[in-house]
């Protein structure tokens, strides 16, 4: 019998162009090619310089996410972006895509949003494909059976002139999730709960395949939030394999096939999946089960701990810094923690959702007094769809700003930061320190956890509000 | 990208693990549209106060560890965003190698295709040199070793083709692009179109 093989590596064998040597990395063919304004400008600078064309236009898909605006405005043409560097970098973008005749959905587009919501909301991340984005959480459309990973600058530029990349093949790591998430527990929580177990480096060099009945038994914005996360623990990539639930998602957008090709491509993408005797080079299991709500503490995602469940302690020097930035007591849970900010957004939290699991906790309820708390919807699809459902007059009523859409709050530069010293409790990827504004305190959290932190004031458990 | 065959120079120690691409260079210097100038913004929120002043305490910031070209860093450095912008600072503020346990995969690429040498070692070696910062290091990329000043010498693993690269002063995209024929040929033949 012929060893089987993972997911993974059928996606990678099915785009080498040039098989690795010892000597040389393998030319793997890109399918879909996403990009932004922060980390294009000097790759368009480098084809510009050797006098290079774009080789694919059509697989590239353009947006502009990062250093944008969130201010509420009744035109876009009203967005003031914040900052002679940003609007320099979309004025450069814009230019950009128009010389070398790519799509973009620009300020005034009805699909503009954050890169990782609008490609699946468009039906361009689709199973099998190989996607790849200057930006890490470029692993979010591994929920696709995609294989789908971040890169630098430099291999944008490779991209766009080529199609391609040099690549090393990465190992492959199995995080099998069993048994049925409890209620009140999301998918935000079992990734911030495989990001603890294995630690912030535990996927470094591997691409990960989570599988599994909870994985299963997921929606595709809940497998996109736990694709997204799979750099936060050090992985390359991240994937799902597509089942029923990828095909329901898929069907009647934009960008996927038509007529007799999308029948075609329906089986071909079914038939994506690990072969029931593949190896993978490590795995790992969880109990969905006995997961709970969980909260970061520390200065990194791996540094979590259950919302109700004492802080623990260490003595390392990283970890005494990181306890000492975040004002946190060991011993004690966070919820003894009060919140001055609340953040729901991102690429990790930021779809349709998301923001309705955060409606259900704020309706009928108030933001706590001293607390800001914004929303902002991944794109412009995620915010006419919430508007539609009357989300957005939940949050105005419960005292929270509805924003544009965007990154946000997510990273400190587009306007949208939190204040030094303040706690902020995110649903978005990252507490590194300042990651949301010089000296911020940040906590990440479900959609649920944060909307209930902002009602009680401090950080808190959601499954109390419901 | 400059070819880099030895590198000879002091160290200058950070020894926090798990030190992102965040810490590295802050966001808000992203702004930026060219890949120059960014040294001055490199670990600025370690580096100074909120009036722009010097920090003291932090390492880089020690007189002594002016010029040092080496830096020694804590486990996982790099870990988080993919911005290349931090190996274009490091290598704009003077450091041409970094030596730590473990590298993030997406900076150890970064840093590969622009001449930031990632030096991988072992705990015991990395435990001393994190012990005995400013010590003078001498590195032979042709033959991936790193020569303690005490006379061992410690081999590190890395990629042949990134290091020939490395050492030739080459750029990938050039090779690359003549794969050109292959890639048409790999077109032509899929049986499925993106």
């Amino acid at each position: 019998m012929t060893e089987g093989r993972t997911l993974f590596e059928k996606v990678w064998a099915d785009h080498v162009v040039v098989p690795e040597t010892a000597d040389t990395p393998a030319v793997l063919y890109i399918d879909l090619h996403l990009i932004h304004e922060v980390t294009t400008p000097q790759a368009f600078a480098q084809l510009r310089e050797r006098g290079l064309a774009v080789r694919r236009p059509e697989l590239t898909l353009a947006t502009m996410d990062h250093s944008t605006p969130t201010t509420p405005v009744s035109s876009f043409r009203d967005l003031a972006v914040v900052g002679e560097g940003a609007a320099n970098q979309i004025r450069q973008m814009e230019q950009n895509c128009l010389d070398f005749g790519i799509d973009l959905y620009g300020f005034g587009s009805e699909h503009r949003g954050i890169v990782h919501v609008i490609g699946p909301e468009l039906g361009a991340s689709q199973p099998g494909k190989t996607i790849v984005c200057g930006d890490s959480h470029t692993s979010t459309h591994g929920a696709f059976g995609a294989l789908a990973f971040g890169i630098g600058t430099t291999e944008v530029a490779h991209v766009l002139a080529t199609q391609c990349l040099l690549q090393r093949k990465p190992r492959s790591l199995a995080v099998n999730v069993s048994g049925r998430l409890p209620a009140g527990v999301t998918a935000k929580d079992i990734i911030l709960t495989i990001i603890g177990e294995i630690g912030v480096d535990g996927g470094t060099g591997h691409v990960i395949e989570y599988r599994g009945e909870a994985i299963r038994a997921l929606d595709m914005e809940a497998r996109m939030t736990i694709c997204n996360m799979s750099i936060e623990a050090g992985a390359r990539a991240g994937l799902i394999g597509p089942d029923d639930t990828t095909i329901e998602y898929l069907a009647g957008r934009p960008r996927v096939p038509q007529g007799d090709a999308w029948d075609a491509a329906v089986s071909r993408w079914l038939g994506l999946c690990s072969d029931a005797n593949a190896v993978f080079d490590r795995s790992v299991s969880i109990n969905a089960a006995a997961l709970q709500p969980m909260v970061t503490f520390g200065t990194n995602p791996g540094m979590v701990v259950g919302v109700n469940d004492p802080v623990p302690d260490a003595s390392d020097a990283s970890f005494r810094k990181a306890l000492e930035y975040m004002k946190v007591t060991p011993g004690k849970p966070m919820t003894e923690n009060p919140v001055d900010v609340v953040f729901v957004g991102s690429c990790t939290n930021g779809r349709l959702s998301d923001l309705q699991q955060a409606a259900a906790i704020l309706e009928g309820r108030k933001v706590a007094d001293g607390v800001r708390m914004l929303v902002v919807p991944g794109s412009q699809q995620v915010k006419r769809r919430a508007e539609e459902l009357g989300l957005d007059r939940v949050f105005a009523a419960a005292g929270a700003e509805w924003r544009e859409s965007g990154c946000s709050m997510c990273l400190g530069m587009n306007g949208d930061t939190v204040a030094s010293g303040q706690l902020s409790v995110s649903t978005s990827n990252r507490n590194f320190e300042g990651r949301q504004g010089i000296g911020a305190r940040t906590v990440l959290a479900s959609p649920a956890t944060a909307a209930a932190s902002a009602v009680m004031g401090r950080v808190a458990d959601p499954r109390k509000l419901t | 990208m400059d070819a880099l065959t030895t590198l000879q120079s002091r160290t200058v120690v950070l020894p926090t693990r798990d030190i992102d691409t965040d810490q590295i260079i802050p966001a808000r210097f992203l702004t930026t549209t060219t890949r120059e100038g960014l040294g001055q913004a490199l670990f600025h929120d370690l580096r100074y106060d909120r009036d722009g002043t010097e920090r003291p305490e932090f390492p880089l910031n020690d007189p002594a560890s002016r010029g040092a070209a080496i830096l020694v860093a804590g486990n996982n450095f790099g870990c988080g965003s993919s911005r290349e912008h931090a190996p274009w600072a490091l290598l704009d503020y003077g450091i041409r190698a970094v030596i730590s346990t473990e590298f993030a995969d997406i900076f150890r690429n970064n840093s590969l295709k622009n001449g930031l040498l990632p030096i991988i070692v072992d705990v015991d070696t990395h435990q001393w040199l994190i012990g005995h910062p400013g010590v003078e290091l001498h590195v032979d990329v042709e033959a991936s070793e790193l020569h303690l000043p005490d006379g061992r010498v410690v081999e590190y693993p890395i990629d042949a083709f990134a290091r020939y690269c490395l050492t030739q002063g080459i750029d990938q995209l050039g090779y690359l692009q003549q794969q050109s024929d292959a890639i048409k040929r790999f077109e032509e033949a899929r049986p499925w179109k993106p």
